[in-house]
């Protein structure tokens, strides 16, 4: 257990990840619209201030993973409840604790019916989300990955629009589809290593061959959450129809937890098959990031517009991944949280737009900047942090991830440049329409307090991050520095092996 | 005292005997039914963990035996519960119909103890025959006689596997000269190599098979699920197979673990062709029974994948993963009993809007949906996951994949059904009311699914414990 600094006293992780599940227990006899909606609130915002102790307390000088809660499980099998964080995920805890209560403030007048079953699977989604964030042992974290299926389903097919019915089986079908294969995966890592533990698993000696197959298992899986090129069609499905907070956990947290499954398991696990399929990796997020910028220059949906965005900004994401260096990787987890935000702030937006006039097309809500100020202000600005405008979060984001790759390979570098054109473009795009043209919408009223408190702090992250990305960047290091050298030691093994006579 | 549980059957069915002979005492009958239930739990809880043999060494209690005698009646307390109303059973019959139901759970009861060639003949027979019987008592709504096609098919394919059975174990008696099977194991290992053996072995499993419908003795399942009442589908569909799985780890036992390797390949050929077979049937039903009906058939496919492995771990899976089944299905069942109103079948587009209807049965069938198809927290998955890990470390690559493949063809169906209960509008399909009853068992179930699935720590190593006493 020498990966593992063990928590001592107040089990900090665990009360993060089992808060929103008591919560919603508590919330199934809670009675009234409004006191379910407040509770979620609480629970929400209570599991966020808690968590904020998780950055204080973090120790950005060692890779081990900490705040570590070690109890057995299933000891015939050698499962264990294995909690612990590192510099990698310890800011996508942060940004799921911190999105959820804006999720539930997003939600408050936008659901209308079955409020309760609503904040129910919100709560549950959270817990599942935070720990897989958190899981240590294969298994906990395989049962919770597939767990959200099952609310994120409710989500979209309960509660979403008029083609719910299509999007909810499509999210499913994929995501269940891609993972199966991921548990044989897992199985055969067992029976080499005699454990689940993740940490256990990572740097053993497998042969290039079980390495190439167990990486192709893993690939499927994370490529279609998150979704890359040629996977992604699920996603503008989903995020069209899911409801406002549907498609901001979508977003902010579910697509990250397909390039945290690059960074924890596809680098460390089979560093062999990494070197050698990762080339063809690059291309495919070139691929997705042109694909994602082009599709979204033809949309006339908001959502659409914003879904297909997500797929060119995650292709940046596997592209900083896949380059393998140091900036390459900061850029591509500091791109994971702008994304989260970003877009998160967007689909709110969006949503905004909805409650108002029931439609997300970008014609029927043309010239509403003379309307509505304070929407467009914000709308402006979360626009500009989509095309990485100086000063805003993707820039420093993005900036990391082209240097990465320019030190690397140019051509591939060069190949990904016209998507960041592509974001100015469609972003212009939107902007032009919904803030200039047309008559205006004089029927509709500006934001009212909830919905700019709802906004505000999203904005306030994507001046920190896009200003001073230092206090981000800085408890990343040495864990991104680690995870370069488990996958350099496979390199020089493999050159020794070439050179071998 | 070691006879317990099944005096209590005994008895209690020569009770129902006697409420048989006057007039429509349906309701008496169905409240001794449940009573006798709840004391023969009681009686297979209080001999959980004593031993010995009776009847000449015919008949032993064990571990192993006391478990699934445990499991059967809870199963059948649970059936008796849920299906209170006895819709679909004419009231002429209600008093028979639960004498056979007692009489079927007493079969099987006998089934699992029994440890020689004929008192299990006998024991198979007796649940047999009862289930024969209690098919064609469906109320005959349209007029159609499916329930006597049903009960037709039933008893013609019961008896070419029975038969093929007691030929199958002629061979054995032949070969070794006893029908005890603590005297055949050691005979048996050391035939083990001789095709004979094989061959016996295989008819022997095949009265097995046909309980709990294996391809290709799953012909009957289709139209006995359709045509039987709701109630007693649900009974046909899980506890029988407890007892059939019972016996097959007994018979595997017989080859295990010396050799073999052609019982292994029978055994993997057979697992595949169910899960395909049931799996890809499945997904075109309109009928929910039907389509639960290939849902087990591919489920059993999934069982042999422990037997398979002729080990220890294996077959403690296998139990874990039909205990679990048993309680998946039965939830599924339980929403199918209430949500037909007169007993009718149900197809998947009658649970429109359960949401809205019935929000704690669509909870309910979305726990045994998801359960059913292996996703977790629930039992199915943790059942699904430990057979497909011993099945890999016995070193069954391809078969693992294939079994894996399965999980994702069969999400489709079963979210189908789950989308229906959640997605869409019930237009102007009835509120079905849930009594006190049905609550406290459908949140026992969903509690009981949950819980397999997130500790399976315990339930695992006493079924390990349980198997090791009959090895």
């Amino acid at each position: 257990m020498d990966f593992l600094i063990m928590n001592e006293g107040f089990p900090l992780l665990s009360t993060l990840v089992f808060l929103p599940l008591a919560g919603a227990f508590i919330l199934l006899f809670l009675p009234g619209e409004n006191v379910q909606r407040l509770w979620a609130m609480i629970v929400t915002s209570v599991t966020a201030g808690i968590s904020l102790s998780l950055y204080s307390g973090f120790d950005s000088a060692t890779a081990k993973y900490q705040f570590g809660e070690h109890i057995s499980w299933i000891p015939s099998l050698n499962i264990n409840y294995t909690l612990g964080i590192d510099g990698i995920s310890l800011l996508l805890v942060l940004l799921t604790t911190l999105i959820m209560p804006l999720c539930v403030l997003g939600s408050w007048t936008y659901i209308k019916v079955r409020v309760k079953e609503f904040m129910i699977c919100l709560l549950i989604m959270e817990t599942a989300m935070l720990g897989v964030f958190m899981a240590l042992d294969f298994v906990l974290f395989y049962v919770l990955w597939e767990a959200m299926l099952i609310p994120m389903y409710l989500l979209i097919g309960v509660w979403g629009g008029p083609r719910k019915i299509y999007a909810s089986i499509k999210f499913f079908l994929y995501t269940l589809a891609g993972s199966v294969m991921l548990l044989v995966a897992i199985i055969a890592l067992y029976l080499k290593t005699g454990s689940f533990s993740i940490p256990v698993m990572m740097g053993q000696d497998y042969s290039s061959t079980f390495q190439i197959w167990v990486f192709l298992a893993f690939f499927l899986a994370f490529a279609i959450k998150v979704p890359m090129f040629p996977f992604h069609t699920w996603l503008p499905a989903a995020h069209v129809e899911a409801p406002t907070a549907g498609s901001v956990i979508l977003a902010s947290i579910l697509l990250k937890m397909g390039t945290y499954g690059f960074l924890r398991f596809c680098l460390p696990i089979t560093p062999l098959a990494t070197l050698s399929l990762g080339p063809y990796v690059l291309w495919l997020s070139v691929a997705a990031i042109l694909y994602g910028g082009f599709t979204a220059l033809a949309q006339s949906d908001m959502k659409k517009l914003i879904a297909y965005s997500s797929v060119g900004h995650m292709g940046f994401v596997t592209l900083g991944i896949f380059f393998l260096n140091r900036q390459g990787l900061e850029g591509a987890i500091l791109q994971m949280i702008n994304h989260g935000v970003t877009t998160g702030a967007l689909f709110l937006c969006v949503g905004m737009m909805y409650e108002r006039t029931h439609s997300r097309e970008i014609a029927d809500h043309s010239g509403i900047a003379q309307n509505l100020p304070i929407f467009v202000s914000f709308l402006t600005i979360f626009s500009l942090s989509s095309l990485a405008f100086p000063a805003t979060n993707s820039f420093v984001g993005e900036f990391l991830v082209l240097a990465g790759a320019f030190s690397v390979n140019k051509i591939v570098a060069g190949a990904a440049i016209p998507g960041a054109i592509l974001a100015a473009a469609y972003m212009m795009r939107l902007l032009q329409h919904v803030l200039f043209r047309g008559p205006g919408r004089p029927d509709i009223a500006d934001l009212n307090i909830r919905e700019i408190v709802t906004l505000a702090p999203l904005l306030c992250f994507v001046f920190w991050i896009g200003l001073a990305p230092e206090p981000f960047l800085s408890v990343m290091h040495t864990s991104v520095d680690n995870l370069i050298q488990q996958v350099n030691v496979a390199r020089t093994a493999q050159v020794a092996m070439l050179l071998a006579p | 005292m070691l006879f317990a549980p099944e005096l209590v059957l005994l008895i209690g069915s020569l009770v129902l005997f006697g409420l048989c002979l006057g007039e429509e005492k349906g309701n008496l009958a169905k409240f001794a039914a449940l009573v006798l239930a709840v004391v023969a739990a009681i009686a297979s809880l209080a001999t959980l963990n004593m031993s010995g043999s009776l009847f000449y060494e015919a008949y032993r209690i064990d571990l192993f035996s006391q478990l699934f005698k445990l499991a059967i009646s809870v199963g059948l307390i649970a059936v008796l519960m849920f299906s209170t109303e006895s819709k679909g059973i004419s009231v002429r019959m209600r008093a028979e119909y639960y004498l056979f139901m007692i009489l079927s759970t007493l079969g099987l009861v006998m089934m699992v103890s029994s440890v020689e060639l004929l008192s299990l003949f006998i024991a198979l027979e007796l649940s047999s025959y009862s289930l024969y019987l209690m098919v064609p008592m469906r109320n005959d709504q349209k007029g159609l006689k499916v329930q006597m096609e049903a009960a037709i098919k039933y008893v013609l394919f019961g008896v070419v596997a029975t038969g093929t059975m007691l030929y199958g174990m002629s061979f054995i008696f032949g070969m070794t000269g006893t029908t005890y099977l603590n005297e055949l194991v050691p005979r048996m290992h050391s035939l083990v190599a001789s095709p004979t053996t094989l061959l016996a072995i295989a008819l022997f499993m095949a009265g097995f098979f046909y309980k709990l419908a294996v391809f290709p003795f799953h012909f009957w399942v289709p139209d006995v699920y359709q045509g039987a009442a709701n109630a007693t589908t649900a009974f046909i569909a899980s506890i029988p197979k407890l007892g059939a799985v019972a016996i097959l780890i007994r018979i595997t036992t017989l080859v295990a673990p010396t050799g073999g390797e052609a019982v292994v390949t029978m055994l993997m050929i057979l697992a595949v062709c169910s899960m395909f077979y049931g799996n890809l049937s499945a997904l075109v039903q309109k009928d929910i029974k039907r389509m639960l009906g290939f849902s087990g058939i591919s489920h059993a496919g999934f069982v042999l994948l422990g037997l398979l492995t002729l080990k220890e771990t294996g077959y403690a899976t296998s139990m874990y993963y039909i205990t679990g089944y048993v309680f998946m299905n039965l939830a599924c069942f339980l929403v199918i009993c209430k949500v037909s109103q007169k007993g009718e079948n149900l197809c998947i587009d009658d649970l429109s809007g359960l949401y809205k209807r019935a929000p704690l049965l669509a909870l309910t069938l979305l726990v045994g949906m998801m359960a059913l198809a292996g996703i977790p927290p629930f039992v199915g998955f943790m059942g699904k996951f430990m057979l497909l890990t011993g099945a890999l470390r016995a070193g069954h690559l391809t078969l693992v994949i294939l079994a894996a493949l399965n999980t994702a063809i069969a999400i489709y169906y079963y979210l189908s059904v789950v989308r229906v209960a959640f997605c869409s509008a019930p237009e102007e399909r009835p509120d079905v009311p849930v009594d006190l009853m049905t609550r406290c068992v459908s949140i026992s179930l969903i509690a009981v699914i949950i819980f397999m699935g997130v500790a399976p720590k315990q339930i695992v190593e006493i079924a390990a414990t349980a198997v090791r006493t009959i090895l």
